[in-house]
């Protein structure tokens, strides 16, 4: 190894140095053109994305006032009305999701990430079950949201006859969401400084205490940002929640009630009626919505770095 | 060395890593109320031996051991995991304080096993942080996190840590090699005070701290098969003036390592 390193050098030195000085001027050349280049798609992706982002709102502002949101829609060709009762199922359907796959994905990624990883190395059954589990995590993270949709409907909707109702919508919402959970509960816990659980360990607290009053503070923030992550991902889900919450216009009034959501509203309003305009104001709360959500994890997570370096 | 009480006691120890045999029938006794300096090249095993006392080496996948551990003449492995960890304290090379405040960071142990009364709680920590000689800089932010003191004050904040839950041993693996030359005077005077009333095992990698600060000095090498072994031990005076074995007196020379 050491003698071919040598060599190479060798041969190097004696031809480049007259070279470099011819090249300089075609390197800086290069240099531009890959800068350019990069710099054009840059400008591409963030300019076709902040289009569109100004299209929709710009046109979705033309309706939206405050008695777009706090009529219902009256539903018809027309689709006059507002999108009060869209919006009430969506905070319903976030709370619903949110309520039953917090808990779940949570158990699970602590599991995984702190229980499964010691029998890691172990033989047989459970190494088996852990590492079906994680490509499973993997795997529903990558299915269409239709499939889950298609899943939900068989199963709520149909089988336990839940009907087109917000527990159907919940529940099938849930197990969309349980993935991205897991995926950033278990990364926030990795994260977690190995010398904090030794620290905690060596004082003789348990595995359970050294978990609870240790690993899960600090791995909070981007637990909590995993959370949030998952309730944007209900708030513009459309596919899985037409095939299980139904197009119900009015107010849902409970679990069994059917509905729509805003993202469903939208994709009603464009396909079913002629209120273009009123499926883009729609839209824009939506993307508006979206954008706050992301600008709290923002914060959060900068929290997070701050947490973790004593601020 | 007010006494000269075994406090540790090691027979025959083996200890392997799957197949990898990292420690070779290590045989010692440790007196109490004494600093032992365990001294050694890199790799030899040194830390591993040290985590042997509170069974932190379990939590390493793979990790068999052979051969007896006793702490007063009782076998470690005998004695319930959470018991002897609270018995044998340790202070880990890189300052770990939990990211908490000082307070919490203290009460954690005491919290940990049962105590919830708030007044003894705040006695504990005042004690606590008084004997790691930390009290006197934080008694008016007990409620600062841990995080945001100095890496010195951070490494007296994990000894006072491991103060509040009384231990009789306290490890300590390179406590200061993250420290500034002030900071690891400020720990060395410290351990001068608790060896009154605790026995001290430390890891290493300084000669002079080793010297001036321990009692008795463990030296380590390793085998050409890499597994580590106890080549020498004694009172650190004999260690550093009149080492038996020619590896000793080259490794504190400084001929290697």
């Amino acid at each position: 190894m050491v003698d071919k390193a040598e060599i190479m050098m060798d041969t190097v030195a004696q031809t480049s140095i007259q070279e470099l000085r011819s090249n300089i001027a075609r390197r800086h050349l290069i240099q531009k053109l890959a800068f350019g280049t990069l710099w054009a798609a840059a400008l591409a992706a963030v300019g076709m994305l902040l289009a569109i982002t100004f299209y929709v709102i710009f046109n979705g502002f033309q309706v939206i006032n405050w008695e777009f949101l706090t009529t219902p829609p009256a539903g018809g060709l027309g689709g006059e009305g507002g999108i009060s009762t869209t919006i009430v199922a969506t905070i319903y359907l976030v709370g619903i999701t949110t309520t039953i796959a917090t808990p779940l994905g949570i158990g699970a990624a602590i599991y995984l990430a702190e229980y499964a990883s010691e029998i890691r190395g172990a033989r047989g059954v459970m190494k088996t079950v852990v590492n079906v589990v994680r490509f499973g995590v993997e795997t529903l993270n990558g299915v269409p949201s239709i499939v889950f949709g298609l899943f939900g409907f068989a199963l709520f909707v149909t089988t336990l006859q839940f009907g087109f109702s917000l527990l159907s919508a919940g529940l099938a919402g849930a197990c969309l969401v349980l993935p991205v959970i897991i995926r950033a509960s278990e990364e926030a816990l990795y994260a977690v400084p190995r010398g904090l659980r030794e620290g905690s360990l060596a004082l003789g607290a348990t595995k359970w205490q050294t978990t609870w009053k240790v690993v899960l503070p600090a791995a909070a923030p981007g637990i909590i940002t995993g959370v949030i992550l998952s309730v944007g991902r209900i708030i513009s889900e459309t596919a899985v929640f037409y095939v299980t919450l139904g197009g119900s216009l009015r107010m849902p009034t409970g679990l069994m009630s059917g509905g729509r959501s805003m993202a469903l509203h939208v994709f009603y309003l464009a396909t079913e009626t002629r209120a273009f305009d009123k499926s883009m104001g729609t839209g824009a709360i939506l993307i508006i919505t979206i954008v706050l959500i992301n600008l709290t994890i923002n914060i959060l997570s900068r929290r997070l770095s701050a947490r973790l370096s004593g601020g | 060395m007010t006494s000269t009480r075994t406090k540790l006691e090691v027979n025959d120890y083996f200890l392997y890593y799957g197949d990898f045999k990292a420690l070779d029938s290590i045989s010692v006794e440790m007196p109490e109320r004494a600093i032992t300096a365990i001294i050694g090249p890199s790799g030899c095993g040194k830390s591993t031996f040290l985590r042997s006392f509170n069974r932190m080496n379990e939590l390493i996948l793979g990790v068999r051991t052979e051969g007896a551990v006793k702490m007063e003449s009782q076998d470690i492995f005998s004695i319930d995991v959470v018991e002897l960890r609270r018995r044998v304290g340790m202070v880990f090379q890189k300052p770990n304080p939990f990211p908490k405040s000082i307070y919490d960071n203290v009460a954690y142990g005491p919290r940990a096993h049962g105590i919830r009364d708030r007044a003894q709680l705040d006695e504990i920590v005042e004690k606590s942080l008084r004997r790691a000689a930390l009290w006197n800089e934080v008694k008016d932010d007990l409620h600062k996190s841990g995080l945001a003191l100095s890496g010195g004050q951070q490494q007296r904040l994990c000894i006072a840590r491991a103060l509040a839950v009384e231990p009789e041993i306290i490890l300590m693996d390179e406590p200061a090699s993250a420290l500034d030359p002030i900071a690891t005077l400020k720990i060395e005077e410290l351990m001068q005070e608790l060896k009154e009333d605790y026995t001290i095992v430390i890891v290493t990698h300084n000669m002079q701290q080793a010297a001036r600060a321990s009692d008795y000095t463990a030296f380590f090498m390793m085998h050409d098969d890499r597994s580590g072994y106890l080549n020498e031990f004694g009172p650190t005076k004999k260690i550093f003036t009149a080492p038996e074995n020619k590896e000793t007196e080259d490794y504190i020379t400084g001929r290697f390592g």
